[in-house]
Order: structure tokens, then C-alpha cells, then sequence
């Protein structure tokens, strides 16, 4: 166990009673309670974290914050390892144990390292450029590619935890807890709005916690306790740390992820992991800082090279030491306040190099007086060291270019500041542009299009007063735009600063040699993107900014450019010649930093991913051993086997009962609508071909539905129950597809008709009796319903008792036997199947499942929307003229069936198909062809829509589409199968009972 | 001439720090009259404009671009490239179009990362296994490489997926065409426009099309933001925007406008080696060459011209994502965006002629026509060039919604339309 060797003895906001192990590439550490991962790192004097994407160049922790590029790692083992998580927002926990990824055998020695010596041959879109030499080589080539890139690994088990949603309301949505934010909270909450603050961080006060600045004459940490009090107090603020809001949709809907289990050790805790937050908020009070800017000069990328604010927050808030002699360069007057920072710790600054000819504030000579000189006019022309920055090769900036003979500075850490960009992603993402302002040499929020106001730093504010003022002004106004009438109380006050002398932009830090011969001055340092890739993309014409982004890779790793993209989209300009923020930014997308695809699912997974529908049932049929299938979200029992019974022998025995005695059926998974209005008759004379106007009252009829493009898109019977009153049925997998049709008609097209739709699947049940001696087992049953067919007659309804148990009866029948649809409420459903299955014992009633009624139903030719028809099939294609009103006016399908095409007579028919060997099933999905070749393209005129071997028959049938099929009766064709070939002819679809004899038994 | 790519002059370039490439393709000005317009230059209009210089010696064109070139559709998609399509119409033209990719980096002198890695599509009940066996069968006659897979097939060749049988929806088996995969879609758009610069095509970008310029039936050249100019044909080709291009010619076509998402994870080391698709668990998912979990799903309901869709769409698809692969539950969503299909009321293109001489369109494409890029080109230069359609597109007219001869690949989307 190594100490801490970079730990401050004193100051920061870690627990130093608190420590906790933690190992690192297989190596122990120790760190406190309130350590990041990189701070812990730091502390231990651990700078070199990882390895650079493609040259595999030493990496360290370059930012403190969720722009990290550099420090990301793999977390934990097992099947909670995560890959490509930045160090700089892991919470350290007891435990911990992470790795580098992308390098082997070790991130101190990595073989891949190879890569940087021969750089020259990668720069930027290498690969489009070869490896397509042989031709069939580049399944090869990618073999290896595939495996340098990659970063981190997955886990190889499902994830054990758990994930969370809460939808949410707020008036006042700020995000960002730092001055601006925590000021428009108060101010927002004062004036009596509902409010949300969130925050990324481990716990709210942005730069606040790394600040030595007072508020309201308190210290900024005193400051924050008080204002998080005042908002705990308020009856509705909500303040949520470790919360990322990260997608910024139409309507102020945003969308958060927090992170509610991840700074405890694995399994720790008996919540979620994480929780998505969805907020639909009145407005948006965007608060987010500002990131700072990286400089691009030679050789950045060293560990110990980092952002002047990281180093600063770094000592600050986490009393860890980046280095003991630290090298300052920045273009700004910021990165001055950084360096006391450091001085006041003990920690040494080796110089301060500023481009600056001349800067004057107050700051600069206060370190000046300090003993720290300041290499004003100067640069860093390149940097030197192995693992870690060693020196940095300074030398006098002349225009664009370095003069004189380069002074050797030795340092152990680089702290470097270009000036900051404002974290306008979510801005952006609300749809509002951006400006470009030079005299701040950055972008800044334009005008809004949502209800959003951006206040702070990520409006550009660089004093803390601006930010206190901002936030306070734009929490008082949002919550007066959201209704809110009280009083947003004062803005608090910071002291009173001297005001920033302006930074000098400086784009690309100009080096001895010319930019790509001689040092790699870095752009993105996670896709490892010089300045000499910009450029080469620029010679080449990839000069538009989403060209370049691609062609470079630029701002496409996992920080997505936090703090590459403005570098990046100002040197493009600078190269092309125009002024920076002419040539527009890259869309800022979704998500702003990742977010772990299980909070995204929550508890929509497994079992839940889907809600599965049963029918009232089901227990029986479960009980009863019948295996289930899946039909839309139903599950339907699809064969009762008795013991030994396979599916062909079970399917066998119940479709011959059928045939021969009764057999019973749940037929719940009907699609049922209730339709009701005085212009109920009208909806159903459009929406199906026939004609209704003629049906009575308890009369059922069968009808067909199109789409406008006139193929047949579902089937079912309706029954008018009453004067306007009518149930539609559907078929199981098409229900809600048809009652949104109907609605869509009538809401879009027919709102003045005057009928409603409900749909009342799950109100009936449905239990189905069929077969020859169905009618002597429900007049067992039922005393007040009149059975005789001339009274009760197919296709009609009527009302009674089964069993004493009230209910629908429709004889309507999807088998060709005497059929009765008993319709129960779900709760009788049970008792209704027991006593029909009681009074049916001496009939020796038989349970079937959908396989024999499909069986059934194929038997006597009746089709399955979907699998006789696929969206292609008209009415006349499947033999069903009859059903087609000649005399209606219009429907919906009509003028689609008067198309050349629709009305052709050699369309495909719907036929049967009878295997020459009877025995033999032809296969569902066969095509079937005329003339069988040595070998495809084989032309086919159709296939095989249904085929089963049919008990009652005696033999195997099967129905298919075939080209011009009813001019081709009794003509052989083929069904290629595998490696056979079957001969068939062609047949009416009709294979038991052609004249329908046995429908009233 | 420009400079071949390869090892060698890779290598060569090295030698002077790569200050020596020529610009991959020239930004000229309009000239003030073309033999042919091409409007859009993404993939297909690209294709199109290489395909009438090398295969009908007609060079005199400007491919016109409102943006950036590749930057619709083509720098949008899932890079999925296969041709396992139902109809004889569709299953010619897509297996032209794969037929043109296998030789594409070499023809084009670009590596697009054309990758046939296989792909999977899953079915998860009867219904499903039975439309699989149908289609794959009819692949197969129509001489393209399909096979149908039981489960414990699936399981074998992508090991990571859960074919455990008491999921919500198990799989229960699954074509593959092993000759699918991905390519990189930009590289399809900066090749083709490369091959097409060096063959004497202008490439014109930022120049938005604002009307077209008709005489007697025929069209004379299309205003632009960049001024008028002239030409003899014009080929549309602009996906998401057809509708509003061909009202500007007094045309209405049969097209909705949907936005279509897609979005990638963080890149991860290889796991997956194949492309998924799952329409019952609905979601496609490849692993692109640089990690990232590549994904998409169906479209957003809704008729839009915005570039960005709804949120259900993104948690469904995650949803099924997990469900297909329990690993990916802790990798990490890092971009999402979206797109505009022109989705056509049978889910397939329109390619050929209008009512106005000399103008052409083809658009239509849905969520699909990434993998139809060079072959779309193809048969779309030759209608321009013949001024009649290819036998390979003939049966894709806009006259087809008149007289209802449809090819109906809802089914084969792999996505709902």
C-alpha cells in the first residue's frame, strides 16, 4: 500500500477520518471519503492513466469534470464492470477497482505504442485510403482494426441491477448548482415556484466548491450550506444531485439521468443504480458553467499536462497536488487566480507563460510580487518527458510563428487555460443558435426559441458576481413567466472584483517546426486528432465542419468534444482564412454525456418488456398442460396433449372430435369493438365491402376490411346487438390496428358522424362450442334461449343464460360445424368452461387448441388475415367476390380495386394444394414454381400459405397463392423444399365439406 | 488525374508530412448549362452522377447540394448493406446493388469498410418463423444467398444473444444472408463524389434548388440559390425533401415524411460480429469497425421534416436491445440523432420518369436505401441517360400507385412503416 504521496496536508473537502482502499490496475491505493477517482489518483501520485486511441501515447487526467477525454477506465469486474468511465466523476468508494483500457500488456508498457512510431503512416482517414488491396482482404484487415479500436470492454453477464423512472412537473427547471444556479433556485423557489435543481456532481456548488471567494460576507462553502437549507425549507424545491441532465427536447421536455447508487460500493444498496428523470418543465433556468479551454501546442498530451481550473479545483476542493513544480500556460487572466491557488497550497510554480505581450492586471503583478516570473509574450513551443511531463521548450511568440532559442522550463505539470467555453449543449439541443463573440472569443447562447434562459458562465459570465446576478435574475424571471407571484428576494453578493484584462484567442501555439512535422499538437486527445489532421482534412476538401468532424473523427468519442470542438471549429476558420464562428459549429446531439442504456429501459425488461395478455382462462389451461404461443402480446393455448401425446397426435385427436362430437374453445383473443351512434350502419358500410344497412337486429354477418389500397386488411363478424348498437369483432393479432383505423376515420376524415368506438376485448370472454353435438350439450345448459335452428339460426344472437350465468351467444362458427360463441363476463369465465366441460363429459367433449382450429378452419378453406393474406391480397383474390358490395356507392378499398393492376384476372388466387404423396406437408413458405430448374433463379408464380396435415381428410392439405391459380385447376406445380422438390396440384381451397352442410349439425 | 490511394502512396506522402494530397473533390462554380442536373448529392445522387460518366460517358454534370455533400440520409443511417428481399423486383434490384458493393472500394479506389460480416433476422413466434421461411425461400430461388437458422443455430453463430426460451419473446430461429453487413456511410458519399470529381463532374455544394424551369412540358434547368442553371435533364434525387422538390415541379407523389432515429453506444472492444435485426423485438444493431453499438429501430409515427424524433421511439429500442442482449445493459448511450424517410405506401422506391420531359426522380427509399446506394445509381443513371428505365427499376414507377401493380416489402423493411 503506497501513502499519498501528493496529498496537501491540509484544506479540500474530503473526509480524511474516511479512508478508503481502492486499487488501480491491480495496484492498492488509498484515498478519503469525498476523492474522485482522479483525485485519488493524483493524490497517489498516479498521473499516467491511460493510453491515447490510435497512437497509444502515455495519457493522463487532463480536466476535473465530465469533459474528461483522457481518464477514462473500466470499473469494476464481473458482470458489474462498466467500460469508458472517466475517472474524474467515479466517487471514490471503498473497494473501487479500476483498470486502463486500450493498452497492453500494461498501460506502462504498451506493445500498441508501436502505432505512435510510425504515425506518419495514420493520419486522419488513413483507412480510406489502403487495405483494399487483395479485394477480398478487408474482412482481414478489419479482424485487426476492429480490435486496436474499442476503448473499453463489455460485460460478459446481464446486468444484476436495477434501473429507475420518475416522470416529473416543475415550473422552474434549473440546471447546474453552481452561483448562477443555486441563485436562480432561490430566487425561483422565493417566488413560490415548483423548482428542480440538478446538478452532475457529487453535491451541488459547481465552482463554488473549489473557490476561495465569499458570498453575502460568508465563505462560498458557507454560502452553499445556507442556500441548500433555504431551498430544503421551501414546500417545493426539489434538489437533486449526481443528476446529469442531459437531453433537451421539444416543449422544455428534458430529460435527466441520476445516479443514485454509483458512488456506493457494488450492491450496496437496495435501490436502483440509477434513476431516468423525465421533466416537462415550464422553464429552463440553464446554469451548466463553462468548460475550459485547452491550449493546442506541441506535445500537449503529456500526463501532468491539465486544465488550469482542474489543477486549481484539484488543491482545492480535494486537497491532491497535480505536481510539485507546476508550469502555468494561459492566454487569460484566470488561469493567474489557478495559479495562487496552487502558490497559497505550497505548491511551486515553475513560471507562468502567458502569449500575452503584455498583461497588466492587478492578478499578474500580484504574482509577480510573489516571486513567480511570468514569461509574458511567450509560449510553449513543446513539451519533453517520459510518463509524465518533465519540461516544457518556452520560447517567444512572433506573430504566428516563435522566435529565438527555446528556454527549457523543468516541470512536473503543465496547467494550461485557451479561455473557456460556455456548456451551451443543452441550448443548443433546445433549438436555440449560437453566436459567435469575438470579443470573448467564444460561443455564446443566441436567441431563444424555448422557454429557456442561460445565465453564468454558460451565458459567458467570468465573475462571480455576473454569475450570482444572472442566476438571479433568471430564476425571478422564470418563475414570474411560470406564474409565480411572490417575491424572488435580493441577488446575493459576492465581493466586488477588478475586471479581467482581455485573453489573447490563440488557436494553434505555434512550434519550431511547421504543424505535423515535428510534435503532435492535439485537438481531441480521446480520437487522438492533431491539428495536422485538421489540416490534412482541409487540404483535402473534408473542409465543412460536419466533413471535418467525420473525416477527422473530431468530437466523436465518448466526451464528444467538450473540450476539442470549439479549438477544433476555430482552426478550421483560421485555415480557411475566415473569421472564427463563420464556418457554424457541429449539432450539439443528445445525449450530453452518456447514459447507461438500462436507465433507459427501467423496469421495461424481461417478463415486462411486453405486457403479456391472458385470458380469463388461462389457469386452466395451464393446468391442463397445454403449451402456449405467442399471438400479438396474447398467449394462446395451442394444443392439449394427453401424456405421450406429441403436437401432430394431440392436434389429430381434437380436430376428428370436432368433426364427430363437440369440442371447446377459448376464443377470448377475439378483438371486440363496441360500437354505438346513429351513424353506427355508415361507419361499417365504409369500412367494409359489404352492405349493412339490411342487417337486422340479432343478426350476425361476416365482413371483410380493406386498406385504401384496397387489400384486405382484417376480417371478423359483426352482430347488431340494438337500433344503433353493434360488436365488431376482429382477429386477435389486428384488434387494436383496427379500432385505431376506425378512429382515425372517424376523428380525421368523418367527424360529423356520430358513433363511438370502445373497445371491449377484455370485457367478454369467450368461450366457443363446436361441433355436431354442440347444440345437445348447451341445451343442457341454458333454459331460455330457443336452440332449433329455425329459431335460432346461423349468423344470429341471442341473450340468455348458460349455466345460470348471463350471456351473448353467437352462432356464428370459424370451423363449418354447428357452432355457438358463448360470450361471459371475464369473472364468470371459469365457471361457465367448468360446467360446459361437466355436462360435455358423456359427449366426450375435447379442449382444442389454435393449432386444430387453424387446422379447422384450413379444412373448410376460410382464410387467416396474415397468413392467407399479406397486405397484397384483394377480396377477389381470395375468392371472395361474393363479398364485395356491387351496388354500395364507395368504401374504403373501392376505386383501389378498379386499378388495372388490382382488377387483373391472372392476379395470384388463393388455391389448394394437395401434395402427390398425401402423407407429405408441403412446408409453410414454400414458393411454389412451375418448372423446376438444375439450380436458381427458378421463376415463382406463389407459395404456400397454410398446411397441415388434416385429420378429417385424411390426408395432408395446404392452401397457397398462385399466380393466375384458378385457370391452373388440377395443373402439377412444384414446391422446392430443401433439397427436394414436392409435386402438388392444384385444387379448389376446399378439402372437407365443400357444400357446408354441417353448420346447423 | 487524381492520385490513386494505396499503401504505397500513403507511404510515399508520408515522406512530405501529406502536404501533397489532392483535394478529394473540386468546389467549382456552376457552369451556366449542364447535359445533366443532379439534385442532391448524397449517396444515391452521387452514385448517379459517377454511374452516367462511366457507364454513359456523360460528364457534362453538376451534382447540386443544398448542405454538404453526404449530408442527409447517407451520413444518417445504420450502414446496413444486404439484399434478402421478397419480391423478384426488389430481390434483382437489391442484389444488383450488393453485386456493385463487393467490387465498390476497388472501383471507387476508396475503402468504404465494406463489411459482409452476415446478417441476422430473428423471428420470435409461428408467424414470424413462417413469413422467415417463406421469404428465405424465395430468396434463395431467386439465386441470393439466404439460409434459415434454427435457434440453436442463432446461438452458435452470435453467441451473445439470449435464446434462452422463456424470454418474453423467445427466438425460435432466423434467416441469415451472409453476405450482408455494413459499410461506412461516409465513405460511400466521399468516394463516389471523389470518382465522380475525378471523372469531370462539379460537385456544388451549399446550392439549394428553389424551382424548376419548365417549357412545353419539359424541363430546361432548376433555379438555385446560386442562380439559375441550365440543363438539358434533371435527376431529383433527394431523400427526405422529394415531396417538396417535386411539388416545385407541380408534381404530388404518393410519400409520407417521417423522422427516422438512430443512435450509437460508446465504443467497446469486438462482441458483436454480425448485424441483428428483431422486428418483433424491434430493433437493428451492428458494431461499427471503431466499437460502437450502431442501432435503429421503426420509424417516428408522426409526418415531420424536423431531424429529430420522439423519445418512445429511443426507450423502445433500448428496451429490445437489452432484451436481445443482456450484456448491453451498462454500456452507454453517446448520440443519438435523427433523419427524414420518404416512406412510399408500398415501402418501395419510385425511380424513373415524371410527367415532365426530362425530369426524373427517385426517391421513396423509407428506412432502406443506404444499401440500394451504388445500384440505385446505377439504374438511375441509365433511365437518364436511355430515358427509360433499367429492366432492373422498371417495375418501380410513379405510375405504379395508378394502376396498383405495387411491390408490397413492408415485410421486408425489417422496421414498421
Amino acid at each position: 500500500m503506497t501513502t499519498q504521496p501528493y496529498r496537501l496536508a491540509r484544506g479540500g473537502r474530503i473526509d480524511r477520518a474516511k479512508r478508503l482502499r481502492f486499487s488501480f490496475n491491480d495496484r492498492a491505493y488509498e484515498g478519503y471519503r469525498g476523492d474522485t477517482l482522479a483525485s485519488a489518483l493524483l493524490a497517489n501520485g498516479v498521473v499516467l492513466v491511460g493510453r491515447g486511441f490510435k497512437y497509444h501515447r502515455p495519457r493522463g487526467i487532463m480536466t476535473a469534470g465530465s469533459e474528461e477525454p483522457n481518464a477514462i477506465v473500466q470499473l469494476g469486474v464481473g458482470d458489474r464492470t462498466e467500460p469508458n468511465i472517466r475517472a474524474t466523476q467515479v466517487e471514490l468508494y471503498d473497494g473501487l477497482s479500476a483498470a486502463s483500457i486500450n493498452c497492453w500488456p500494461s498501460v506502462e508498457f504498451d506493445l500498441g505504442a508501436v502505432n505512435g512510431m510510425m504515425s506518419r503512416l495514420f493520419p486522419a482517414g488513413f483507412y480510406y485510403k489502403t487495405f483494399m488491396w487483395p479485394p477480398s482482404f478487408w474482412m482481414k484487415y478489419e479482424y485487426f482494426i476492429r480490435r486496436m479500436a474499442g476503448l473499453g470492454k463489455a460485460p460478459d453477464a446481464p446486468d444484476p441491477d436495477r434501473y429507475d423512472k420518475t416522470f416529473a412537473h416543475c415550473d422552474v427547471l434549473v440546471v447546474g448548482a453552481g452561483p448562477a444556479g443555486l441563485a436562480a433556485a432561490l430566487a425561483a423557489g422565493r417566488a413560490g415556484a415548483r423548482v428542480i435543481l440538478a446538478d452532475e456532481q457529487a453535491e451541488p456548488g459547481g465552482s463554488l466548491l473549489a473557490s476561495g471567494e465569499t458570498i453575502n460576507g460568508q465563505p462560498a462553502a458557507e454560502w452553499i450550506a445556507a442556500a441548500l437549507a433555504e431551498l430544503a425549507s421551501m414546500p417545493d424545491a426539489r434538489v437533486l444531485a449526481r443528476t446529469t441532465a442531459f437531453s433537451y427536447g421539444d416543449h422544455n421536455y428534458v430529460q435527466m439521468v441520476e445516479r443514485v447508487a454509483d458512488h456506493l460500493p457494488p450492491a450496496s444498496s437496495p435501490g436502483p443504480r440509477q434513476r431516468l428523470w423525465r421533466v416537462r418543465a415550464g422553464q429552463v433556468v440553464l446554469a451548466a458553467g463553462a468548460i475550459e479551454r485547452p491550449l493546442v501546442f506541441a506535445d500537449n498530451d503529456r500526463p501532468g499536462i491539465m486544465l488550469a481550473s482542474a489543477a486549481a479545483t484539484y488543491v482545492r476542493r480535494y486537497a491532491a497536488a497535480p505536481g510539485r513544480r507546476v508550469l502555468v500556460f494561459a492566454n487569460n487572466d484566470g488561469a493567474y487566480r489557478d495559479a495562487l491557488a496552487l502558490l497559497d497550497a505550497g505548491i511551486g510554480i515553475s513560471a507562468i507563460v502567458d502569449p500575452r505581450p503584455d498583461p497588466g492586471a492587478a492578478i499578474v503583478a500580484e504574482i509577480r510580487r510573489r516571486g513567480i516570473e511570468v514569461l509574458a509574450g511567450h509560449v510553449v513551443a513543446g513539451t519533453k518527458g517520459h510518463g509524465r511531463v518533465e519540461s516544457a521548450q518556452v520560447m517567444k511568440l512572433d506573430g504566428d510563428k516563435v522566435a529565438g532559442a527555446a528556454r527549457s522550463i523543468g516541470c512536473d505539470a503543465i496547467a494550461m487555460s485557451g479561455g473557456w467555453n460556455p456548456t451551451v449543449h443543452l441550448f443548443s439541443q433546445s433549438g436555440g443558435k449560437l453566436r459567435f463573440d469575438a470579443a470573448r472569443a467564444t460561443f455564446l447562447p443566441g436567441a431563444p426559441v424555448q422557454a429557456i434562459r442561460v445565465a453564468g458562465a454558460a451565458n459567458g459570465a467570468t465573475s462571480l458576481q455576473d454569475c450570482l446576478r444572472e442566476g438571479h435574475a433568471a430564476g425571478a424571471a422564470s418563475a414570474a413567466d411560470a406564474g409565480a407571484a411572490g417575491k424572488a428576494g435580493d441577488a446575493p453578493q459576492a465581493e466586488p472584483a477588478t475586471p479581467d484584462e482581455p485573453a489573447m484567442p490563440i488557436w494553434i501555439v505555434p512550434s519550431v517546426k511547421p504543424v505535423g512535422e515535428g510534435g503532435k499538437h492535439f485537438i481531441d486527445h480521446q480520437n487522438d486528432v492533431t491539428a495536422a489532421d485538421l489540416q490534412l482534412a482541409v487540404r483535402e476538401g473534408y473542409s465543412s465542419v460536419e466533413h471535418l468532424k467525420r473525416y477527422t473523427t473530431m468530437g466523436m468519442g465518448t466526451d464528444q468534444g467538450k473540450t476539442s470542438n470549439v479549438n477544433a471549429l476555430a482552426l478550421l476558420a483560421v485555415t480557411l482564412g475566415h473569421e472564427v464562428g463563420a464556418v457554424g459549429t457541429t449539432t450539439f446531439r443528445p445525449p450530453y454525456t452518456p447514459v447507461t442504456v438500462g436507465a433507459f429501459a427501467g423496469h421495461d425488461q424481461g417478463d415486462l418488456l411486453d405486457p403479456v395478455r391472458k385470458t380469463p382462462l388461462h389457469g386452466w389451461h395451464e393446468i391442463m398442460g397445454a403449451p402456449f404461443e405467442n399471438v400479438g402480446q396474447w398467449r394462446r393455448a395451442w394444443y392439449y396433449p394427453k401424456p405421450g401425446e406429441d403436437m401432430h397426435a394431440a392436434v389429430g385427436r381434437e380436430a376428428k372430435a370436432v368433426r364427430t362430437g363437440v369440442g371447446i374453445v377459448d376464443a377470448s383473443t377475439l378483438g371486440k369493438i363496441d360500437i354505438q351512434g346513429p351513424d353506427a350502419v355508415e361507419l361499417l358500410n365504409w369500412v367494409y365491402t359489404n352492405a349493412w344497412n339490411k342487417l337486422e337486429i340479432g343478426r350476425c354477418r361476416y365482413g371483410l376490411m380493406l386498406g385504401e389500397d384496397g387489400m384486405v386488411m382484417d376480417d371478423g363478424v359483426t352482430t347488431r346487438l340494438g337500433e344503433n348498437h353493434y360488436l365488431m369483432t376482429t382477429t386477435t393479432g389486428n384488434a387494436a390496428r383496427v379500432l385505431g383505423w376506425l378512429e382515425n376515420w372517424l376523428q380525421c376524415e368523418w367527424p360529423h358522424m356520430r358513433v363511438y368506438c370502445t373497445s371491449v376485448t377484455e370485457q367478454w370472454a369467450t368461450v366457443a362450442l363446436n361441433g355436431p353435438l354442440a347444440r345437445r350439450l348447451l341445451a343442457e345448459l341454458t333454459t331460455d334461449i330457443e336452440l332449433d335452428p329455425a329459431k335460432f339460426p346461423f349468423l344470429s344472437f341471442r341473450e340468455g343464460r348458460v349455466a345460470a350465468i348471463p350471456a351473448r351467444i353467437y352462432r356464428i362458427s370459424f370451423t363449418g360445424e354447428l357452432s355457438y360463441e358463448i360470450n361471459v363476463a371475464p369473472s364468470h369465465a371459469v365457471a361457465l368452461w367448468q360446467a360446459l366441460m361437466a355436462a360435455g363429459e358423456k359427449y366426450a367433449i375435447v379442449p382444442y387448441g389454435t393449432e386444430t382450429m387453424h387446422v379447422l378452419r384450413a379444412e373448410k378453406g376460410y382464410i387467416i388475415v396474415g397468413q392467407e393474406t399479406d397486405g397484397t391480397v384483394t377480396p377477389h383474390d381470395l375468392g371472395m367476390d361474393w363479398i364485395v358490395s356491387k351496388a354500395k356507392k364507395d368504401f374504403i378499398g373501392k376505386r383501389s380495386l378498379a386499378r388495372a393492376d388490382t382488377s387483373r384476372p391472372d392476379r395470384k388466387h388463393l388455391m389448394g394444394l394437395l401434395a402427390e404423396n398425401p402423407s407429405e406437408v408441403l412446408p409453410e413458405g414454400g414458393q411454389v414454381v412451375a418448372e423446376v430448374k438444375d439450380r436458381p433463379p427458378m421463376a415463382m408464380i406463389g407459395h404456400v400459405t397454410s398446411s397441415y396435415f388434416s385429420p378429417n381428410a385424411g390426408r395432408s392439405i395446404a392452401m397457397a397463392l398462385i399466380k393466375n391459380g384458378r385457370n391452373r385447376m388440377g395443373e402439377t406445380v412444384h414446391v422446392p423444399a430443401g433439397e427436394r422438390v414436392i409435386r402438388a396440384t392444384v385444387t379448389e381451397p376446399k378439402f372437407f365439406d365443400p357444400e357446408g352442410k354441417r353448420l346447423d349439425g | 488525374m487524381k492520385s490513386r490511394y494505396s499503401i504505397f502512396s500513403l507511404a510515399r506522402n508520408a515522406l512530405h508530412y501529406h502536404r501533397d494530397w489532392d483535394q478529394a473533390w473540386r468546389s467549382p462554380e456552376p457552369k451556366a448549362q449542364y447535359d445533366v442536373v443532379i439534385v442532391g448529392a448524397g449517396g444515391h445522387g452521387l452514385a448517379t452522377a459517377y454511374y452516367l460518366a462511366k457507364e454513359h460517358g456523360i460528364t457534362n454534370v453538376a451534382v447540386l447540394e443544398k448542405g454538404w455533400l453526404g449530408g442527409g440520409n447517407t451520413g444518417r443511417n445504420t450502414t446496413v448493406v444486404r439484399s434478402n428481399y421478397l419480391w423478384d423486383e426488389s430481390a434483382h434490384l437489391y442484389e444488383h446493388s450488393l453485386k456493385l458493393w463487393e467490387g465498390l472500394s476497388q472501383d471507387l479506389n476508396f475503402n468504404l469498410m465494406f463489411s459482409q460480416r452476415g446478417l441476422l433476422a430473428l423471428a420470435h413466434n409461428q408467424h414470424e418463423l413462417r413469413e422467415l421461411s417463406r421469404r428465405v425461400n424465395a430468396i434463395r430461388l431467386n439465386g441470393i444467398d439466404s439460409e434459415l437458422m434454427t435457434v440453436e443455430q442463432v446461438k452458435a453463430f452470435c453467441p451473445i444473444l439470449d435464446c434462452s426460451p422463456g424470454k418474453r419473446h423467445p427466438i425460435l430461429g432466423a434467416s441469415l444472408q451472409r453476405r450482408g453487413g455494413t459499410a461506412r456511410h461516409d465513405a460511400v458519399a466521399w468516394g463516389f463524389a471523389r470518382a465522380a470529381d475525378a471523372r469531370g463532374i462539379d460537385i456544388i455544394q451549399n446550392c439549394e434548388v428553389t424551382g424548376f424551369r419548365m417549357a412545353s412540358g419539359r424541363v430546361e434547368g432548376v433555379e438555385t440559390s446560386r442562380g439559375f442553371i441550365g440543363a438539358g435533364k434533371v435527376g431529383v434525387v433527394v431523400a427526405g425533401h422529394a415531396s417538396v422538390l417535386a411539388g416545385m415541379a407541380g408534381l404530388r407523389l404518393p410519400i409520407e415524411s417521417h423522422p427516422l432515429q438512430a443512435l450509437v453506444t460508446e465504443p467497446v472492444k469486438p462482441v458483436l460480429h454480425t448485424v441483428v435485426m428483431s422486428s418483433a423485438v424491434h430493433v437493428y444493431v451492428s458494431q461499427s469497425d471503431k466499437g460502437e453499438l450502431v442501432m435503429g429501430a421503426g420509424i417516428d409515427g408522426y409526418n415531420s421534416y424536423a431531424q429529430r424524433g420522439s423519445e418512445p421511439v429511443v426507450e423502445n429500442l433500448l428496451n429490445a436491445l437489452i432484451e436481445l442482449f443482456p450484456i448491453f445493459s451498462r454500456l452507454k448511450l453517446m448520440r443519438q440523432w435523427g433523419g427524414i424517410v420518404d416512406v412510399c405506401p408500398d415501402a418501395s422506391p419510385i425511380i424513373g420518369k415524371t410527367p415532365v420531359a426530362g425530369l426524373y426522380f427517385n426517391c421513396g427509399w423509407g428506412t432502406g436505401g443506404f444499401k440500394a446506394t451504388p445500384g440505385s445509381g446505377w439504374v438511375f443513371a441509365h433511365t437518364i441517360a436511355q430515358d427509360r428505365p433499367h429492366r432492373l427499376n422498371e417495375a418501380f414507377t410513379l405510375e405504379r400507385f395508378g394502376h396498383g401493380y405495387l411491390v408490397d416489402e413492408h415485410g421486408a423493411a425489417g422496421v414498421a412503416h
